[in-house]
């Protein structure tokens, strides 16, 4: 199996750094570190077995109705892992709400099933799919860790940033915990990413 | 085999439909159990911490907290009351908040649950619900009063999608540690706890709003406004009830002379 299913969608294919993909969720889920774990977590749950799934059916789909046989297979990944957490882990269900179900419209998760599932082997296909989900979930993470850290001083709810320097005069960013300031963060992860990545960068 | 005949989309989506459809529901059907302990946990959790159990000093919500424990050992009588303050027979504890909701937007009849709680000094408090409408989904809460149905002794909210950091502040400490002690009265008639944009000024009856959440902060205020003119008549009544038991002797004697002065007349 080639290397690269590996390695791309963390640098090279990042979803959401190049691909430009799952941008919605990025930016609302990624106020706390917590909320922004889990949805990594169940998106990389989600595209990894779907992958699988339209994998080991791909050559019996009928290509007319090919999206909606995915869409169902996608919706019963997103609706078990949404019931799942309403069951054990019912105070992250609450916080990360309609999100959750809104999972079944990532790109990412029909990108990859259209791009690499529906004419690859199973287990690359999962592999492919896990991954993704994972470089998707690192950018959500380090997001979250700044906007975390810099809007509530907090990281996964613990106080990080002393009160001696709250007394000092510091303060928490409003702004940080805004949707807009997340488009202006994730503009700046990909600019760091293209800065070191130079083949990125157009000619 | 032809994947592109027309029998052979249709016969292939409904099987799959069908098993995707049974996978749901062993799954929803398998996991209610534990979903509704959670709900009803997380219920008896916010009826709880309106009255100020399971809060640290701080007023955060303390998660070591046993509130299944403290629901069952602290809230005795429970009941459903109308909007003409009225006792029906009705659980309080399954009432469905939303559709109650709906039926006093409408103007309709509504059922309201009113707990009794038994504080660790043997006062009694009162506990009414709320709900309401927010900036993005749903907002609700109890509200605690003292024995005098006018004396707040705290509130508690929360939200289904407020924004977070501003809206979904109504759920934090700093908002709603501000309710307890507030006294309902304004000019001598009942008056629910308005949260005032820009700083309240009446601070004896009124709360701060949430900057940059003035919708979801207007809402809280509506809500509150809302539910307690509906749990008014009740409140009214009860008053009526305790100024009787506190003054029997005066009461009689007034109502005598009325007597005598209808006699007369």
């Amino acid at each position: 199996m080639n290397k690269e299913i590996y390695t791309k969608p963390f640098f090279k294919g990042n979803p959401i750094t190049v691909l430009v993909l799952g941008i919605c969720s990025s930016l609302a889920v990624t106020v706390q570190l917590k909320g922004a774990l889990v949805m990594a977590l169940s998106v990389t749950i989600v595209t990894a077995f779907s992958s699988l799934f339209i994998s080991l059916l791909r050559n019996t789909i009928p290509n007319r109705v090919r999206i909606i046989v995915q869409l169902v297979v996608v919706a019963m990944f997103v609706i078990l892992i949404d019931q799942v957490l309403k069951a054990f882990a019912y105070d992250t269900s609450k916080m990360l709400s309609v999100y959750i179900g809104l999972i079944i419209t990532n790109c990412i998760i029909m990108g990859r099933i259209e791009a690499f599932a529906l004419g690859s082997k199973p287990w690359p296909s999962f592999v492919d799919g896990a991954c993704n989900g994972l470089g998707y979930g690192m950018i959500l993470i380090v997001m979250a860790i700044v906007r975390e850290l810099l809007g509530s001083g907090t990281l996964l709810g613990f106080q990080i940033i002393p009160q001696a320097l709250y007394d000092a005069g510091y303060m928490n960013n409003g702004l940080m915990i805004l949707p807009p300031m997340a488009l202006i963060l994730l503009g700046c992860v990909v600019w760091v990413h293209r800065s070191v990545d130079k083949d990125l960068q157009e000619k | 085999m032809n994947t592109n005949s027309n029998t052979y989309t249709i016969v292939y989506t409904t099987i799959l439909v069908v098993l995707v459809a049974a996978v749901l529901a062993v799954a929803a059907t398998a996991l209610k159990g534990r979903q509704t302990d959670n709900m009803n946990l997380e219920k008896m959790k916010t009826i709880m911490l309106s009255t100020g159990f399971g809060l640290d000093e701080q007023g955060a919500v303390d998660k070591t907290a046993d509130f299944k424990n403290l629901y069952e050992s602290h809230i005795g009588n429970t009941l459903v009351v109308n909007c003409k303050g009225e006792t029906v027979e009705a659980d309080a504890f399954s009432l469905n908040l939303k559709a109650e909701y709906a039926n006093l937007k409408a103007g309709a009849e509504a059922s309201l649950p009113v707990y009794e709680c038994t504080m660790e000094d043997g006062r009694n408090v009162h506990i009414l619900a709320l709900y309401g409408a927010g900036l993005w989904g749903a907002i609700w809460g109890y509200i605690a009063l003292e024995d005098d149905w006018q004396t707040v002794v705290g509130a508690i909210f929360d939200h289904a999608s407020e924004t977070p950091g501003l809206g979904a502040k109504i759920a934090e400490p700093a908002f709603y540690t501000q309710f307890a002690g507030k006294v309902m009265e304004k000019d001598g008639a009942f008056s629910p706890v308005a949260v005032i944009k820009g700083g309240a000024t009446d601070r004896a009856k009124d709360v701060d709003a949430i900057s940059g959440a003035t919708i979801t902060s207007r809402a809280v205020s509506d809500m509150l406004s809302v539910w307690l003119a509906a749990y008014l008549p009740y409140i009214e009544a009860q008053k009526a009830m305790a100024a009787v038991a506190e003054e029997p002797a005066e009461t009689a004697e007034e109502s005598v002379i009325t007597e005598e002065n209808a006699m007369e007349e």
